[in-house]
């Protein structure tokens, strides 16, 4: 069985504070203008922000936002992806010379930059962040799927249901998915990672969640203004964040170890 | 060779074709009427009409297409918006800002890279290897928005050694240096590690070492050598990578670049400028992907002869 150790433990608390965050009781809003920019010390674990607001609500609110905005994308990201892919290479022919064009096409812009343009022209929002994203998100997955199907497309198997008269749809779905499967659920797994970075920067660039909600990339940039006096502003975020990644990255290199997927090179983003 | 030439440069025709296109159709994505985003809700009909005009969106969609083509053929990118300069102008201003980022940040990289994945090849699953592939998860892991900050604060604000931002010599450019080259740097350190190992398995290798060369020589002349290849086309891809990083690095450090340009074109809403910042870098990275692989192909003709690669 795959290790989880300290990586899951702070998967499973981000998981856990961006689903029970709405519901606690947390004052992310709350303005306190005696304590603007006052450290962490006993009555506030981590210190307020610069206007007065406690920052451990907001990290946590922050939270919920990374952890929805990953979920979405990647699956929406994966869905799309593969079905596009799958169909694409099991179909072969014009459609698949096409489909490997646009592709190429979108894989010609650096990721981030192409996000950042999206939701700079579709305008600032969670929701634009998610659709931003996910146009990004999916031709990773496309390429993969295809490849992956071309590979299995002529073995005994497949030949086997076709000869037998099975249906296209069944094909793909029940003797292709399982076995395009692993690769794709591994690289889901580092996609969660780069979702979360790229949500935290656009937010950072002030293109994604909008105020008084929280993100760890608009708490950065905020926070940014008043290192000097408050560094807390920016370290507490940051660390969060960092471990999040850091976390889906690792359980993400131990899942490749144990489904043995033969080691593909990361790319971030 | 040329066979493989012509392909490559084909393919490499269309898909710049392709990011062409998509950036002519960014702007038709705009929620509602472009100009209404542009100018406001108030804005009176003859400056919206005008506006209009400007920006030529009172012609059939495929009228300007043709136009934004033969534009382009004359390295006409358009007028800002805002400043109403010609907007190439404001790129070829921006440029050397960009290419001396990204080029420091590609030494900080390598050298950080090279020396980091060869000592955890050679010394696999020692406290080495695991010290050097630990330090490159870590740099996977931190969001360059985030390492610029905290580097500001400690190498800027609180040991004074380097400004906080801009671009005034050679001590400015260290910070955003490091901070855009460490992830790539990150990256890199894993490949060169796996494909030296890969290498070092060879049948060559043995010989080498049979034929009693140094340990040093071994690994650096015949076993880094051969594994230099994979590592430069990654090189090459991560190149879109430090582009794209590049923009926010820019404007965590008031770097006047061309991605702080593309920053402050949003923010301002001046959309020929978000465009043509988008088709520069896109086209630029293309062009670097054509060039590692027509080099790789020069360096090691398995390649254009469709040999095993």
């Amino acid at each position: 069985m795959i290790r989880l150790g300290i990586p899951g433990l702070i998967l499973s608390l981000w998981f856990l504070m961006a689903v029970t965050g709405p519901f606690l009781p947390l004052h992310p809003e709350r303005i306190d203008l005696v304590n603007i920019l006052t450290g962490p010390g006993l009555n506030e674990a981590l210190g307020y922000d610069d206007l007065g607001r406690p920052v451990l609500d907001r990290l946590l609110l922050g939270a919920s936002t990374s952890f929805f905005v990953a979920f979405w994308v990647v699956t929406i990201s994966v869905v799309i992806g593969t079905f596009v892919g799958t169909f694409s290479a099991y179909i072969g022919g014009y459609v698949d010379q096409v489909v490997v064009r646009i592709i190429d096409i979108f894989l010609a812009f650096p990721g981030i930059l192409l996000a950042i343009a999206l939701s700079g022209i579709m305008g600032p929002g969670i929701e634009n962040v998610v659709v931003a994203l996910s146009i990004v998100g999916w031709v990773g997955f496309a390429r993969l799927a295809r490849a992956q199907t071309l590979s299995l497309k002529h073995r005994e198997h497949v030949v086997a249901a076709v000869s037998l008269g099975t249906v296209q749809r069944k094909i793909i779905v029940r003797h292709l998915f399982p076995l395009i499967s692993a690769p794709l659920i591994i690289e889901a797994t580092f996609g969660i990672a780069s979702v979360v970075i790229a949500e935290a920067g656009l937010s950072f660039l002030g293109l994604g969640v909008q105020p008084p909600d929280a993100s760890w990339g608009s708490m950065i940039r905020d926070g940014a203004r008043y290192m000097l006096v408050a560094p807390h502003m920016v370290l507490a975020p940051g660390i969060a964040l960092m471990l999040v990644v850091l976390s889906v990255n690792l359980l993400g290199d131990r899942l490749r170890d144990w489904m043995d997927v033969k080691g593909r090179s990361v790319v971030k983003k | 060779m040329l066979n493989f030439l012509f392909t490559r440069l084909l393919s490499a025709l269309i898909v710049m074709f392709g990011v062409m296109c998509m950036v002519f159709f960014l702007i038709h994505l705009v929620p509602g009427d472009p100009v209404d985003m542009m100018l406001g809700e108030s804005a009176r009909l003859a400056d919206r009409e005008a506006m209009r005009v400007a920006l030529g969106l009172d012609q059939p969609l495929l009228v300007q297409l043709q136009q934004y083509f033969v534009n382009l053929t004359q390295f006409d990118l358009g007028t800002s918006l805002h400043s109403r300069r010609p907007i190439s102008e404001m790129l070829l201003e921006r440029l050397p800002a960009t290419l001396e980022l990204a080029i420091a940040a590609l030494v900080v990289a390598v050298a950080i890279a090279f020396p980091l994945g060869v000592i955890a090849a050679i010394r696999k699953d020692t406290l080495w290897d695991r010290g050097a592939m630990s330090f490159s998860l870590i740099g996977m892991s931190i969001p360059n928005f985030w390492m610029g900050p905290v580097l500001i604060l400690v190498f800027s604000l609180w040991l004074g050694w380097f400004p906080v931002s801009g671009r005034d010599g050679i001590g400015s450019l260290v910070l955003p240096a490091i901070t855009l080259g460490t992830a790539l740097a990150a990256v890199l350190s894993r490949m060169v590690r796996s494909t030296l190992l890969e290498v070092l398995n060879e049948d060559y290798i043995r010989t080498a070492r049979a034929k009693g060369l140094s340990e040093s020589s071994v690994v650096l002349k015949h076993g880094l050598r051969n594994a230099l290849l994979p590592v430069i086309t990654l090189l090459g891809l991560q190149l879109g990578v430090l582009l794209g990083g590049a923009v926010i690095t820019e404007t965590v450090f008031s770097w006047p670049g061309i991605g702080k340009l593309t920053i402050e074109a949003i923010l301002k809403r001046d959309y020929p400028v978000v465009q043509a910042c988008v088709l520069l870098i896109s086209l630029a990275y293309v062009f670097v992907n054509v060039m590692t692989d027509l080099v790789y192909a020069w360096v090691d003709p398995r390649i254009r002869t469709g040999g095993k690669a």
